[in-house]
């Protein structure tokens, strides 16, 4: 027989309900009343006869339900239960609420960070085949990956026989002419086929044409869809058009879709080509393009960077002077970009994970509480014949009814909370993270929903279940069976708290060491004074900035203005602000120490003469900047704490001389003065060695403006950008911030704090379920040891007694969850080693805080029943059994 | 439970169908004549039997329709269709084998006591 058959018979009936219903009926009386006729044939009479046939017939509804059982379909019954359980659920709406409340918080913040993982590190990047694509870079002792220098970078191109292409990138900004109004820009400059690696194509225009990025080619650009909207009001008649970058005319060949968006250079409003060698691109060993390439088919990561090794050492046999040490390095394009995020967004993903289990437990104890109370109501309808199947489906039944409401709900808490933390990340860190679009809620993230929901369901059904099977239906309709009931619910649900309590452990110790971790780094020694700063970045690429003396002057009169503003009391000019990053480097060499043409790695600054004492570094020894270290006079520097000890061990380091590695005598400059180290790098990082040098002796056309003033920063900031404005011809000044702001929201510190709120939140949430869930326990075990309470007290023990016994059993479940979850709270925080500073794994003054919070917690969670239990009459408890 | 009149698992269908397959009958029907040919040693329970018939009507094997009794009752007369015929040989074959297999098993407890 076809299934397709017996679905349509079934189907029929299905339709034909009350037909089939009355059919039925119809034809159990007739055969009734045949046997009634039969037996009356025999000698009873009329009466007797009927009653006997209806005797021998039986139950009829159990007979009309068996044989809807054959006829309909298994749902039907399931409708009933989920009726059934809906009206059960209608009864205790405080109940129902709290669970799916519970479930979809639970659900919800971890439908909302998988959102996050899922377009961070599961998603593709949105280019052509992105797992072929790799960064590619140079590498040496202290920089693992560090830029490609220009010339390097034509080489290894030409070299290396393992990669596709090659193709490099870096950052560049112009000050845009667009009419009356001049404003510097982001933009990126990369080589001509740097497009075609990506496999991004323009939609509209087209690509650099190869050699296009040589040297005196045409100045060309191609524009990224959002400056084409928001600059070119999304015209297509922009191609062929002039645009005015620092002074230089480029003709617009094409418009970048859409979908294009390359993190490493995120806000660079225009792409144009190399072209000409700047600077530092004359010099083999300047170092300023990063790499991104395609590798050949069949070539794996290592093969790669095996192949580029080779080349790097065949350069550095031949350029000894600018190559030695310099190795490569290759990595997936995804690990540059999401690589930093990676941790945090796996340990998030845990902690929403553990959130979602203590809902799931605490739900599961509380339904295992109400089939406690409803065990008459269980063993009634086992009499009446329900089989034990049935009665366990209804319970998985409710279980499920559950989980679908909490996940429902938990997809709305989910897509409120992946809009309200997108919308948390900083402009400028978002720029950075182009994965940011994609969260949201879509195919990936309601599947991963579903999966969740269906584990919640799972457990929610297979708790109440497990517990039926343990124990006999039918005790529940004697009244002495409560004792042993009782101890097994008992049990089962301790066992459940002390998962919980474990889990909150372990979640409240993560957010303690995170905020821990976030204090140490916002209160990290800077070396310098941060409040009362405001800071701007100049840009003055353009005509009128060309010399060396029309910089000078701009310095001049940037001070001159800042500084007359009201309340100011300092302003200097430095050429990398501190908190920025560990790069702009230098490479030194000491005349009369050993030299083999190692790298000696410095941080570089150049700075004006008051820069060190309007930041209030600390100066050791020596003397600072003074304002006739210009030109005119011998080159000086001043070295930080860590130049001192690294390169000048054991030695007084004033007086001595500093130069190039070729040790050119222009390049010698005497140092004069050490300062405490400043922290110019990530909060994070140790500090590097550094020179600061007097800017003018180097003048530098991208520079930072700093101003003290004795009010507020924050005030401060747009008086100083009017001042500088004002100034003709107009430099391009943007990126006001006060330094404090700089500190706080910096990426590193951006990221530590988005993961202690999280998580934060998360143990916060853990320990209000945790303590409800205990209380929930406490409280379920006095009610079913009332009538014990009033033997015992019947038999003379004393209130506190009492008192202590309840409090004793909630303090072993608490102290053994408290125990076990700080074993499991280490071995986290281990994992999650690489997102704490400061602060080891095993804190141990976090972790008594969290075992004293989470037992205080607990005790006050236990304190009302065990007061209610010492509050039992004797009397009434025992009249009342 | 267990009274004499219980049959033996599975056996239902089957002697529905043999019984269905001489004519068309009603449930109270089916239920006198098996009663009857076997001479009241089995008894087919109402509780069993309609379910049975349900089943059997879900499967295609037999059919009903409502008809007028001797009496002047309007009662469900079942008829066999021709898989219904088909799964009562089946069922027989069946049946046939596992009777033989008791009848060894019998035959070998025999002689070994």
């Amino acid at each position: 027989m076809s299934i397709f058959g017996r679905c349509r018979r079934k189907l029929a009936v299905l339709l034909r309900r009350e037909q089939f219903g009355g059919e039925l009926d119809e034809e159990m009386e007739f055969h009734c009343e045949q046997t009634a006729r039969e037996l009356e044939a025999q000698g009873l009479s009329r009466e007797e006869a009927r009653y006997a046939a209806m005797r021998q017939f039986g139950n009829t509804t159990r007979l009309r339900e068996r044989s809807h059982e054959v006829m309909g379909f298994r749902w039907e019954t399931v409708a009933q239960d989920v009726r059934f359980a809906w009206r059960q659920m209608r009864r205790s709406p405080g109940f129902a609420l709290t669970a799916v409340l519970m479930l979809a918080l639970g659900m919800g913040a971890s439908v909302a960070i998988f959102g996050f993982v899922d377009a961070a590190l599961i998603q593709p990047l949105p280019y052509a085949q992105p797992n072929r694509l790799v960064a590619v870079d140079e590498s040496e002792a202290v920089f693992p990956r560090s830029n490609l220098s220009r010339y390097d970078y034509e080489d290894w191109q030409r070299m290396n026989d393992t990669l596709a292409s090659l193709d490099v990138y870096n950052g560049a900004g112009y000050l845009l002419q667009m009419g009356p109004v001049t404003e510097p820009v982001p933009a990126a400059r990369v080589s001509a086929g740097f497009f075609r690696t990506l496999g991004v194509q323009p939609m509209l225009g087209r690509d650099f044409r190869a050699g296009e990025d040589q040297p005196g080619q045409p100045k060309i650009v191609l524009l990224p869809y959002g400056t084409w909207k928001a600059r070119f009001g999304g015209r297509r008649d922009v191609i062929g058009q002039q645009v005015s970058l620092s002074g230089d005319e480029y003709t617009i060949v094409g418009v970048l879709p859409r979908s294009f968006s390359f993190a490493p250079r995120a806000n660079a409003e225009f792409w144009v080509p190399l072209l000409d060698r700047n600077g530092c691109e004359a010099r083999r060993s300047c170092h300023n393009l990063d790499g991104v390439a395609r590798l050949k088919p069949g070539v794996t990561e290592q093969a790669a960077l095996a192949n580029l090794k080779n080349v790097a050492a065949r350069l550095a046999a031949e350029y000894p002077g600018s190559n030695k040490g310099q190795g490569a390095s290759v990595e997936p394009l995804t690990e540059l970009i999401v690589g930093k995020v990676r941790p945090i967004l796996l340990t998030l993903l845990a902690g929403a994970g553990l959130l979602l289990l203590i809902a799931c437990v605490n739900v599961a104890s509380l339904l295992l509480v109400r089939a406690e109370k409803r065990r008459r109501e269980i063993a009634v309808r086992g009499a009446l014949g329900a089989t034990p199947a049935r009665l366990v489906r209804q319970f998985v039944t409710e279980g499920l009814l559950l989980a679908v409401a909490g996940c429902a709900g938990g997809v709305f808490v989910a897509g409120g909370l992946m809009a309200l933390l997108t919308k948390m990340v900083p402009k400028a860190m978002a720029e950075g993270m182009p994965f940011l679009s994609a969260v949201g809620l879509n195919a990936h993230t309601l599947l991963f929903a579903a999966g969740v929901a269906l584990l919640a369901a799972g457990l929610l059904a297979a708790i109440p279940a497990l517990r039926m099977q343990l124990k006999d239906l039918h005790e529940g309709l004697g009244e002495g069976a409560r004792g042993t009931a009782g101890r097994l619910w008992r049990r089962l649900g301790a066992n459940l708290v002390v998962v919980e309590l474990a889990v909150a452990v372990v979640l409240l110790a993560g957010a303690g060491l995170l905020g821990k971790s976030l204090y140490r780094l916002l209160h990290v020694d800077l070396g310098f004074d941060a409040t009362h700063l405001a800071t701007a970045y100049v840009m003055a690429t353009g005509t009128g900035y060309a010399k060396p003396e029309q910089q000078m002057n701009l310095y001049r009169e940037i001070e001159r203005r800042v500084g007359a503003l009201p309340g100011v009391t300092g302003v200097a000019i430095t050429s990398d602000l501190p908190i920025q990053c560990d790069c702009d480097t230098d490479w030194i060499r000491i005349p009369g120490k050993p030299f083999h043409g190692e790298h000696n790695e410095v941080l570089d600054r150049d700075v004006s003469p008051g820069y060190l004492g309007l930041l209030r570094a600390k100066l050791l020894e020596g003397r600072m900047l003074t304002d006739e270290d210009d030109a005119q006079h011998p080159n000086v520097t001043i070295i930080n704490e860590s130049l001192a000890k690294k390169y000048f061990p054991g030695e007084d380091a004033l007086g001595k001389q500093i130069g190039n590695t070729d040790l050119k005598p222009d390049s010698m400059r005497e140092v004069v003065g050490v300062v405490a180290d400043i922290r110019e790098g990530a909060l994070d990082d140790p500090p590097w060695p550094a020179e600061y040098k007097p800017i003018y002796h180097e003048p530098e056309t991208n520079f930072s403006v700093v101003a003290r003033t004795s009010g507020s920063a924050g005030a401060l900031l747009p008086e100083m950008m009017k001042a500088m404005r004002g100034i003709s011809p107009n430099p391009g000044v943007y990126g006001e911030v006060t330094m404090e702001e700089q500190a706080s929201g910096s990426p590193t510190a951006m990221l530590h704090r988005f993961s202690t709120w999280l998580v934060g939140g998360f143990a916060a949430m853990a320990l209000l379920l945790c303590v409800v869930g205990l209380y929930g326990v406490v409280a379920y075990s006095v009610s079913q040891r009332t009538r014990e309470i009033g033997i015992r007290m019947a038999l003379g023990a004393e209130r506190a007694a009492v008192h202590r016994l309840i409090l004793k059993e909630a303090g072993w479940l608490t102290g053994i969850g408290i125990v076990a979850g700080l074993g499991c709270a280490v071995s986290a925080a281990l994992l999650m080693k690489s997102l704490l500073f400061g602060v080891a794994a095993w804190d141990a003054s976090t972790l008594a805080a969290v075992a004293l919070i989470l037992g205080g917690s607990a005790l006050a969670a236990s304190y009302l029943p065990a007061r209610r239990a010492a509050r039992v009459n004797p009397v009434e408890a025992l009249r009342a059994e | 439970m267990a009274n004499k009149g219980d049959l033996l698992p599975g056996t239902l269908d089957l002697l529905i169908l043999q019984t269905l397959k001489r004519a068309p009958l009603h449930g109270y029907g089916i239920a006198q004549s098996i009663k009857r040919v076997s001479d009241d040693a089995l008894t087919v329970e109402e509780g069993s039997l309609y379910p049975a018939l349900q089943r059997l009507l879900l499967q295609g094997w037999v059919k009903a329709e409502w008809k007028i009794t001797e009496t002047n009752r309007r009662a469900r007369f079942y008829t066999l269709t021709p898989a219904g015929r088909k799964q009562l040989g089946l069922e027989i074959s069946k049946f046939e084998q596992m009777m033989a297999a008791i009848g060894r098993v019998l035959a070998d407890a025999e002689e070994a006591g």
